[in-house]
């Protein structure tokens, strides 16, 4: 089995950072299990943990809406992050997430890394381009389904 | 250029706006062969004429798939069975099948894009054995949208990599939610030894496109159906041309590399 430390540095969110700081992101991560329907996090709750898929498939949902129910955004698979709320003020989940699958998270607390992006800048610089490189993948994304590109030609 | 006459044998509804029509030749002159990417001009008397991609062949036939969208295809959603329609063709470029063989093939289709890569579907997986992976990754509004969805079923029996995202999530549906193109990097194929046949709306072929390069797939092995006004089909009327290509002749399947900067000009 792997350790803490090599599941997170093998994920595709963290590819290619410098090894000093694979120490410090085994210590602050943990990980979980979440079942099929399973929330993971709220819209309005605090955003304190930062996810990173490692198996499963999770949707992002919004809160429920009188006539329409919850609906689903997106989905997002191992492989990928989940969510950036936790990396800026208000700290407070914008949509809420719940497992589709048996899922199995890293998890790391939010405060944790944020202390550390503010004293070592250059792993806050690594850390927001990181962050920055997967809203700018969800933002290209959401304009695509703004334009319901996906319609029959 | 003389349409032949074609029988609509059967017509079978996809979704709510898409029909599958089967059509033979009324006499010997009708041609039944084709090669998968290519269209026939159906045309519906007193009406006019469309371009409409071949999407399968029957025993004694040909099969088309057609959104209705405009005066002729809404024309032809209302043929039923014994009506007579012209068919000019076949015309056009083809999927590059044998350029695919002994490689990873992965089809990129949008709505009712993946009607003109329907029998490059079959046909590849038909041969499988002759090749690596075969995946389709399929984006629909809705899943109610979804065409073909039993025959899908039954290529993902025989081995099919079928990955099927819809744009809005309704009733049970438990999969993939986003666009076609998030699930480019997240499917496994490689990239260094396949061939992308991608078919759809323009935006989502360019992004798809770019999406495939990213991933380190050659330019020179991703194809895209493209779409522009056509009339005569045979590149006489310049109604189709597309920078130094005509569609009709030279399309509608382009290798990538001869058409990516002819993309971007918003005159063409």
């Amino acid at each position: 089995m792997q350790d803490l430390e090599t599941i997170v540095v093998h994920h595709p969110f963290w590819q290619n950072l410098h090894q000093r700081y694979s120490h410090f992101l085994g210590e602050c991560a943990g990980t979980q299990h979440f079942a099929p329907q399973q929330q993971i996090f709220q819209t309005g709750c605090e955003a304190d943990h930062f996810y990173l898929i490692e198996r499963g498939r999770v949707a992002l949902e919004t809160p429920f809406i009188p006539g329409k129910g919850v609906i689903i955004i997106q989905t997002l698979e191992a492989g990928e992050a989940l969510g950036w709320s936790w990396l800026f003020p208000p700290f407070v989940w914008h949509f809420g997430a719940r497992a589709i699958q048996p899922t199995d998270l890293v998890v790391f607390d939010a405060r944790f890394l944020r202390q550390k992006a503010s004293e070592d800048h250059e792993f806050g610089y690594e850390l927001a381009m990181r962050v920055g490189n997967v809203m700018l993948q969800r933002l290209q994304a959401t304009r695509l389904q703004l334009l319901d590109y996906g319609q029959p030609r | 250029m003389l349409p032949s006459r074609y029988q609509v044998r059967r017509v079978r509804r996809e979704n709510a706006d898409t029909f599958t029509m089967e059509l033979t030749a009324s006499d010997q002159s009708g041609s039944v062969s084709f090669a998968p990417g290519q269209f026939n001009m159906l045309y519906v008397f007193g009406v006019g004429e469309a371009p409409i991609s071949i999407c399968g062949k029957t025993r004694n036939g040909l099969e088309h798939t057609t959104r209705t969208v405009g005066t002729v295809t809404s024309s032809l959603g209302r043929l039923r069975r014994g009506d007579v329609v012209g068919v000019r063709g076949p015309y056009g470029s083809c999927w590059p099948l044998a350029e695919a063989a002994g490689r990873d093939v992965v089809l990129v289709a949008g709505g009712i894009g993946l009607a003109p890569l329907r029998s490059a579907l079959q046909t590849i997986v038909a041969q499988r054995p002759l090749r690596h992976r075969v995946t389709l990754i399929y984006g629909v509004r809705t899943a109610e949208d979804m065409l073909y969805r039993q025959e899908l079923e039954r290529l993902r029996d025989r081995g099919l990599q079928l990955y099927v995202t819809v744009n809005r999530a309704t009733g049970s549906w438990h999969g993939n939610v986003g666009v076609v193109t998030s699930l480019i990097p997240r499917v496994p194929f490689d990239p260094l030894n396949c061939v992308a046949m991608v078919c759809g709306p323009e935006l989502m072929m360019r992004f798809s496109m770019e999406e495939l390069i990213k991933r380190g797939v050659p330019e020179q092995r991703i194809f895209l159906s493209l779409e522009r006004n056509m009339k005569c089909a045979v590149g006489f009327c310049g109604h189709c041309q597309f920078g130094p290509e005509f569609l009709c002749k030279d399309g509608p399947i382009f290798r990538c590399d001869r058409i990516r900067r002819w993309l971007n000009i918003a005159e063409l």
